[in-house]
């Protein structure tokens, strides 16, 4: 009589250790499912790698050559000439700030040319969205080159005008003015001493600040700068440069 | 300035309006490209195979043959394109370098004759890029290292006019150079086996002596082992005393080991000699006998796997202090345990931890000899657990030493690596001062009078001689960092000189002593007391037109006499050693041409072509009016 129980009971016991067993491994299977599911639901976990491959991958085709020959006042060849160049350095099309950076300190070895070219960066960046495309160049090119006296001095007020506010006060020129003598570097003759900029500062609001109001607008800026013969001058200085 | 950022000129160019406003000075004058011909294109036929590239694309390197004239020597008229009678392949590589402005090496081309066509088309090796960098420095060390062994092969041919005792030494180094070296290193291999034989014999017991006593060998034939003993010494002695006489260095030969394996080997010999009958040291006698095993290490000159052995050993030393003292510790730890674990049990064999270190020696190495065993439970725990670290703690070092040995039998890449890190040192500094050419090569051309175009005068070929030495994007370049002078009213100087000025500003108060001051400073002295004299003349704000004239002068001046380095962007100079460019005295050289041409001729040749420069220490001021034409005396050749 006690065999039929015996295996029932065995049977049940067996039966209860399938079903822990399985029991198990089902949830084994859940959580490797779950944690899979995790995975794939939270895209934040990319490689950074392959985030900086993507941001690489954005390209930018600039406007057709007739576009631009309608836009600015070069040639086609002269486009041409000028775009070779510009995507030799900039495979993608866009030049970022650290990129321009890189390109315009090629240009002046011996000192710091970072400020300038930030403040550069800035008057090229016309639409300010961080990055200069080939329009905003060959624009901003356009005008230094090829441009009248007026648009010329306008550009150069924009350039000085840091916050873009209309007004050029001392604060802003002074940063501009260091920022070109951190291109000179430091082995200069004279040696440069700490008032230099600030002397230079002083004499430049003498010359441009009319009714002494501690800004120069635009207005006193161009009056200013057509009074004086040497700017007109070397405003012409560059115009055989394409 | 790198080739690829050549296109962005212009833009710097044009970016420099922004600057005028803020100028005091007038701008110079900018250079105008004369011959202002449209970007073309230029057919290169290399061995049949057409490159084409654009004529700028060639001109960003001009102290490379094809960037520079040279490439017209070899303008093909009927067919209006230049032929190279060079390998198409390479060409490649290297025309890509002037596209990219990165030299790459292909993995399958010969490296000599990569380094073949470099040379010919007037690159330097240095600018390789990174990314091959690592493999061609691979390659070419290899490469010499052939050259090398082909190089000692051929040398062991006999060299004429050897004295006797480098003969001598040679034939003790090197035995296979001729037929009695060889012999000579037989017989000594010979005797050392025989030694060694013999001593090893001397123990065996050998026959019965009537009082029924094993005796060894060595005292029952005694005189013959003695007779064996003294030959083989008497050869050790000779052998030893004919490399002390051959030695190169006397000194430096006793010193080494193999030397001090000779003496110490032949030594009891000696001492037995001198000690015999004497009860008292015989003890002290017999151990030294001991000493006569040494004789076996003689044997590691004549096989080259025993050397690399000890060698092994040796730079292995960081590994087996690493294995010798965790096998301490844990020696020392199991031991402990073990003492205490059979501290309880009777007629434990653990008398004490020192005794305790024999078991844990023993059975960590798995030796196991069972004369010392543990009776109690916890003991024989323990002990299980030791014997098993043990074969974990000595396995781990093991393989290191192993694939130590064999990384020093094939090759010893722990020197290389330092022999390539002194060549990485000289090679950066290379690609530094190639750099660095850009800006050294402005104050150059400030030296040459080039930006002399502030006033007009000047003749018209002086003009266009001076004109032909830079490329027009040099000029460019010069213009604009010239531009940027003139806005900050300062001057771009030398970095020597720049340190000088700062000596000299700070000694400036004391006006009385600028001439004996100058004495002092040595070569660039004379030069610098004339700036010493000008920084006395009161700096008016206003800067006159002659006031500039001087300071551009004098800044030509003392720039000449500081400006070393500037040789350093033509091609010939750029494989000179830089210490050979250096040496140029700056009372001798009137002034070297811009360093743009390619000037086969050494830098001391243009000293003798200067013959009616002025001297640079003139103490007098220079005559003010047509400070141009001084200026361009100065910089004629």
């Amino acid at each position: 009589m006690s065999a039929p129980v015996k295996r029932t009971q065995w049977d049940e016991d067996l039966t209860q250790f399938r079903k822990d067993y399985s029991l198990s491994k089902k949830v084994l299977l859940n959580c490797c499912l779950v944690r899979r599911i995790i995975s794939w639901a939270s895209p934040n976990k990319k490689d950074s790698v392959e985030d900086e491959l993507e941001l690489s991958a954005v390209r930018h085709r600039p406007e057709a050559l007739e576009q631009l020959e309608a836009q600015t006042r070069f040639s086609r060849k002269e486009l041409q000439i000028l775009y070779r160049g510009f995507k030799n350095e900039c495979p993608s099309g866009v030049v970022n700030e650290d990129t321009f950076k890189e390109i315009y300190a090629q240009f002046f070895p011996q000192g710091d040319a970072s400020t300038y070219a930030h403040f550069l960066f800035n008057a090229f960046d016309t639409d300010h969205n961080d990055s200069v495309s080939f329009e905003d160049f060959v624009m901003g090119l356009s005008i230094l080159l090829r441009g009248t006296v007026q648009e010329k001095l306008n550009w150069a007020f924009n350039l000085y005008d840091i916050n873009k506010d209309g007004y050029i006060t001392k604060e802003e020129m002074f940063d501009i003015i260091k920022s070109i003598y951190d291109m000179m570097g430091k082995c200069t003759y004279p040696m440069l001493k700490e008032e230099t900029p600030r002397q230079h500062v002083e004499i430049f609001f003498q010359k441009m600040d009319k009714n002494r109001d501690g800004v120069v607008t635009i207005d006193e800026f161009i009056d200013c700068c057509q009074n004086d013969e040497n700017i007109m001058r070397s405003m012409q200085l560059f115009e055989n440069v394409i | 300035m790198a080739a690829g950022v050549a296109a962005w000129l212009p833009f710097a160019r044009a970016a420099a309006i922004g600057w005028m406003p803020v100028a005091n000075l007038p701008m110079p004058i900018a250079p105008t490209n004369k011959n202002k011909h449209q970007d073309e294109l230029i057919i290169l036929n290399v061995s049949g195979r057409r490159f084409q590239t654009w004529r700028n694309t060639l001109d960003r390197y001009p102290d490379t043959l094809l960037g520079s004239s040279e490439k017209e020597f070899f303008f093909n008229e009927e067919t209006r394109e230049y032929f190279f009678d060079r390998d198409p392949d390479v060409f490649r590589s290297i025309l890509n370098f002037y596209r990219t402005g990165k030299l790459h090496y292909p993995r399958y081309e010969c490296i000599s004759a990569y380094d073949e066509e470099l040379a010919f088309f007037g690159i330097i090796p240095e600018i390789i890029s990174d990314c091959c960098y690592e493999e061609y420095k691979d390659r070419k060390r290899e490469n010499a290292e052939r050259l090398m062994d082909d190089l000692e092969d051929n040398k062991d041919s006999k060299l004429p006019n050897m004295t006797f005792r480098e003969t001598m030494w040679r034939a003790f180094e090197n035995p296979h150079t001729s037929t009695m070296a060889l012999v000579f290193y037989y017989v000594t291999g010979f005797f050392i086996a025989i030694s060694v034989i013999t001593n090893v014999v001397e123990t065996v017991p050998c026959g019965y002596m009537p009082n029924q006593r094993d005796i060894p060998c060595g005292e029952r034939y005694t005189e013959a082992f003695f007779c064996m003993d003294t030959a083989c010494v008497m050869i050790f002695t000779v052998e030893y005393l004919m490399r002390l006489f051959a030695a190169p260095s006397r000194y430096r030969f006793m010193r080494s080991v193999m030397s001090i394996i000779d003496v110490v080997a032949i030594l009891p010999y000696y001492i037995g000699l001198v000690m015999t009958n004497n009860e008292d040291v015989s003890g002290a006698f017999v151990t030294l006998r001991v000493f006569r095993v040494f004789r076996i290490f003689k044997f590691s000159r004549h096989s080259q796997g025993l050397r690399i052995l000890g060698y092994t050993l040796k730079s292995c030393a960081s590994e087996l202090g690493f294995l010798l003292f965790s096998l301490t510790m844990a020696i020392i730890i199991f031991a402990t345990v073990m003492f205490y674990a059979e501290k309880g049990s009777s007629s434990s064999k653990f008398t004490s931890i020192p005794a305790s270190f024999w078991y844990t020696i023993v059975t960590m190495t798995t030796l196991g000899y069972g004369d010392m065993v543990p009776k109690t439970i916890a003991g024989k725990i323990f002990g299980s657990i030791c014997s098993l670290s043990g074969v974990l703690v000595i396995a781990l070092p093991v393989p290191v030493i192993v694939s130590n040995f064999s990384r020093i039998y094939h090759q010893n890449q722990r020197a290389d690596k330092r022999r390539a890190q002194k060549v990485q040192k000289a090679r950066l500094s290379r690609m530094r001062i190639s750099k660095s050419g850009s800006s050294s090569a402005f104050l150059h051309s400030k030296r040459n009078g080039l930006n002399q175009s502030l006033e007009l005068t000047g003749s018209l070929e002086e003009d266009q001689q001076l004109k032909k030495t830079t490329s027009l994007l040099e000029s460019q370049h010069h213009h604009l960092l010239h531009c940027l002078e003139k806005t900050t009213n300062h001057e771009f100087v030398d970095e020597r000189l720049y340190e000088q000025g700062y000596m000299q500003t700070a000694l400036q108060n004391f006006p009385s002593q600028s001439p004996s001051l100058s004495s002092e400073e040595g070569i660039t002295g004379t030069c610098c007391s004339r700036r010493t004299k000008k920084s006395m003349q009161p700096l008016s704000a206003t800067h006159t037109h002659s006031h500039t004239h001087n300071l551009q002068e004098l800044s030509a001046l003392h720039i000449q006499c500081g400006e070393r380095q500037a040789l350093n962007t033509s091609r010939s100079s750029l494989n000179l050693m830089s210490d050979e460019s250096g040496s140029l005295n700056c009372k001798s050289s009137g002034l070297v041409t811009t360093a743009i041409i390619t000037i086969p001729t050494p830098p001391s040749n243009n000293s003798r072509a200067s013959p009616d420069a002025p001297p640079p220490p003139n103490p007098d001021a220079p005559p003010l009016p047509n400070p141009g034409n001084d200026v361009v005396k100065i910089s004629a050749l």
